[in-house]
């Protein structure tokens, strides 16, 4: 979380996108000139299965406002099937999560082909207008790694 | 002697509080409470013991010791010390009013620990008599009077209050301000109470426990007995017996990156875990066995040989009644000291 | 029961099908019962005890005894047990060929917390007579309805029945519906997310950190755990901040989703009684209602869900959705 000179909240938001879509997304929309909020920081895994719980719980705790999980669409996964375990394995942690109270917004899975430069410019900035909107994150932060 | 009655503990301690921070037993559920600070009208728990352990207050579970930042290239040390505001602990069982004796051994000799010493110094003891022990309680073993606690202020518990006694200036000075609360009466009505907590205790399943087997210099005899395969056996390795023990001092330290600077922490630590005695090359304790071993040799052994004779356990019986398995510190003593009358 | 079970492991032992009875070792004060290996009829008659009280799951000591060279170990297991068993079994954690295992039926166990909640303390006995347990006590003889002091878990009970044995003792029971199982969760469920993160704080806030939730779960069967490896980043030996309690209960209930049997030995040994078994059983609740109902242990040849797919699953906003409704 940042607060600009205006007071007004600018979130952090972590983005895991997967090196063979969601990665290459990002860059078309970069080529094409697309805007998307500078707030997202992006890490690049090799696919969206890489990513484990562990992985989103310790974004939220080194200070991030919301998290997203881009990779190929079902169907595309360049290890066919990583994908499909993923949505599942997301599904119950997000679901997890809302029972713990934890803002249901906060986290969110898309998936985003790397011909998609627009559409990820667009799911960037729809999350991070919804992260802004939800405020700093308060509930799953950890208070030493507050700034 | 002074006495104050049940119905006027809530003024009481609403009153004392103005001094200092008060921190009394609140029940959670029922047969549940933890230390928590006093609130007026909280009803503080009539349970015989908290969960936890009184040690907390002295030696949390987690506390920061220092702190490091670069800045200008520099690295700039952060104290997180702070001066330590007074309180007191009421309801302490005599138990608990002995393992603080045996905290201070370990913290307060030499190297003395600045943390240890800094909470101790601002914290006063009200202990309480204890009317109903429970099955799991062997104090008497250690030689520990139930009925008589050490403290700043003993409260002897009767039907309908406590008989009041300070044993040291600060609880005299405690008290100063709250006579008002406080009746004369006449001490018979002390000495009973006192007296049907000794009954009771000779009562309890565990009265007869004997520490003879036990103390310095046994290692010898007890380090390598076959027996402690099979009391060991069914451990699971949680730190359950040493985190609600008020005795257990045993802590690690470790540094966390909070991304702008660096906490050094120091954290409750347990000899049941598999990393507990992990250093450059090795573990010397690889198998349940000999962690489990360790705990209780030393408490029965290696503490009274470095402290003259003190035992390292004070009898509460919380890992009687916490541990998942319900192996604990009594199944060892009489095991063992079975196996030393055949020898 | 205890003298059926002493007899036939007497038995076992004496014609050498097994070399080793895993059981459980009578206590000091009639309800503290230690799991314990039996290797001769003479300790058996000494020491072996079965009642009310002897809850702990021995399923997770079969991993290191089945190991073990030296003849098969004879193991009594309760139905919650046996689903532990056979999980374990389907994840090759324990060498069936070491094991010979004895269905005993269950009618539920006590839990002694339940028992001093009552009031009752100083416990020196506990008999059954009839539907009551008589408890006597230093303070006098007290008598409670063994109904009502049944560990939680067994009142959420979800089958009577065992889904691996070599031979059975007694009758074979049948599985028991989900809604009572499920009544914690679905409670919380309705409740607001305000609501949910202060009943969640004020639990997890309690936790010390002891691990026995994990080391004691039969599901929790790494080698090194992640949370005890200084190397995995996130080795925690206490609950430094609150995030760390969330984070360490998310992720143990996490990594033994889709495993867990629900046999509540979580919430069992707690020494802080946080109903860790609402965690786990949320993900439960979730898998049977996203990806069919999926019981592990039964090894019936289904999937475990975290390990299979199917291409028409809800996507995640599935519980972003749920909420609007």
């Amino acid at each position: 979380m940042q607060v600009n000179e205006n007071e007004t909240f600018v979130p952090t938001i972590v983005a895991f996108c997967c090196n063979w879509c969601s990665y290459a997304g990002a860059d078309l929309s970069g080529t094409n000139r697309l805007q998307y909020p500078s707030n997202i920081k992006i890490i690049r895994v090799p696919c969206s299965c890489r990513v484990n719980p562990m992985f989103i719980l310790r974004a939220f705790q080194r200070g991030a406002d919301g998290v997203i999980l881009c990779g190929c669409h079902p169907g595309d996964c360049h290890y066919t099937t990583g994908n499909y375990y993923a949505r599942r394995r997301m599904t119950l942690l997000f679901s997890m999560l809302d029972y713990l109270g934890i803002e249901r917004g906060r986290t969110r899975v898309e998936w985003v082909s790397a011909a998609e430069g627009q559409k990820f410019a667009e799911t960037m900035k729809s999350f991070a207008a919804e992260i802004a909107a939800l405020g700093p994150n308060r509930r799953l932060e950890d208070l030493r790694c507050r700034k | 002697m002074k006495f104050l009655k049940r119905t006027d503990l809530d003024c009481f301690l609403t009153a004392a509080a103005e001094h200092r921070t008060i921190y009394v037993p609140i029940d959670e559920e029922p047969n549940k409470s933890a230390y928590r600070r006093y609130k007026p009208r909280t009803p503080v728990s009539q349970g015989l013991k908290t969960t936890r352990s009184a040690k907390d207050f002295f030696f949390p579970q987690t506390e920061n010791l220092v702190g490091f930042r670069i800045e200008d290239k520099k690295i700039k040390i952060l104290d997180p010390r702070t001066e330590h505001e007074d309180f007191a602990v009421f309801g302490v069982r005599a138990c608990d009013a002995r393992s603080f004796g045996i905290l201070d051994k370990v913290f307060l000799s030499e190297p003395v620990d600045t943390y240890y010493q800094n909470r101790r110094a601002h914290g006063l003891i009200l202990t309480m008599t204890c009317r109903r022990p429970a099955e799991t309680c062997f104090c008497t073993a250690f030689g520990i009077d139930p009925a008589s606690p050490e403290g700043d202020i003993v409260f002897t518990e009767t039907a309908d209050g406590w008989y009041i006694e300070p044993k040291t200036e600060g609880g005299r000075d405690f008290l100063a301000p709250l006579e008002e609360f406080l009746e004369e009466r006449d001490e018979g009505g002390a000495e009973e109470a006192k007296a049907r907590t000794r009954e009771t205790m000779e009562k309890l399943p565990l009265a007869g426990l004997k520490t003879d087997s036990f103390g310095g210099g046994k290692t010898k005899e007890l380090f390598d007995r076959p027996e402690w395969a099979s009391l060991s056996e069914a451990c699971i390795g949680c730190g359950t017996c040493t985190f609600v023990c008020p005795t257990c001092q045993c802590y690690d330290i470790r540094d966390y990156d909070t991304g702008r600077e660096v906490r050094r922490f120091r954290c409750w630590d347990s000899c049941m875990y598999s990393d507990f005695t992990k250093m450059a090359g090795g573990n010397p304790r690889l198998t349940q066995k000999e962690r489990f071993r360790q705990r209780f040799m030393h408490k029965l052994v290696y503490f009274p040989e470095n402290n003259g004779g003190e035992f390292g356990c004070v009898g509460c019986g919380r890992c009687l009644a916490s541990c998942p398995i319900h192996m604990n510190i009594v199944k060892v003593m009489k095991t063992l000291s079975e196996g030393q009358d055949e020898q | 029961m205890q003298e059926m079970m002493k007899n036939r492991a007497k038995a076992l032992l004496a014609d050498g099908t097994v070399s080793r009875v895993i059981g459980w070792r009578r206590g000091e004060f009639s309800y503290d019962v230690t799991p314990a290996v039996f290797e001769t009829a003479e300790e058996l008659e000494r020491d072996f005890v079965f009642d009310a009280f002897c809850g702990a799951n021995v399923s997770k000591y079969l991993i290191r005894e089945s190991a073990k060279d030296g003849g098969r170990i004879l193991a009594f297991l309760k139905p919650c047990d046996a689903f532990s068993f056979n999980q374990l079994l389907a994840e090759h954690r324990v060498r069936r060929e070491n094991v010979y295992l004895i269905g005993i039926p269950c009618a539920g166990k006590a839990d002694i917390d339940r028992i001093k909640k009552a009031g009752i303390d100083g416990v020196l006995g506990i008999a059954e007579d009839g539907e009551d347990f008589v408890v006597s006590t230093v303070y006098g003889e007290e008598r409670v309805k063994q109904a009502d002091v049944l560990a939680e878990r067994c009142l959420a009970c979800k089958s009577k029945r065992h889904p691996v044995y070599d031979e059975l003792l007694g009758e074979e029971g049948e599985d028991l519906p989900d809604d009572v199982r499920f009544a914690g969760v679905a409670k919380l469920e309705t409740m607001t997310a305000e609501e949910r993160f202060d009943f969640w704080r004020s639990e997890l806030s309690k936790c010390i950190r002891c691990n026995a939730c994990r080391n004691v779960c039969p599901a929790c069967t790494c080698e090194n755990c992640v949370f005890d490896n200084p190397d995995s980043g996130i080795s925690q030996k206490t609950a430094a901040d609150p995030f760390e309690e969330n984070m360490y209960h998310i992720i143990r209930a996490f990594h033994v989703a889709g495993r867990c049997t629900d046999c509540g030995e979580c919430s069992r040994v707690c020494p802080e009684h946080i109903p860790l078994h609402l965690l786990n059983r949320k993900f439960i609740k979730d898998i049977d209602e996203l990806y069919g109902t999926y019981r592990a242990g039964e090894d019936d040849g289904t999937k475990n869900p975290l390990t299979s797919y199917t291409e028409g699953d809800a996507e995640a906003s599935v519980v972003r959705e749920r909420g609007r409704a």
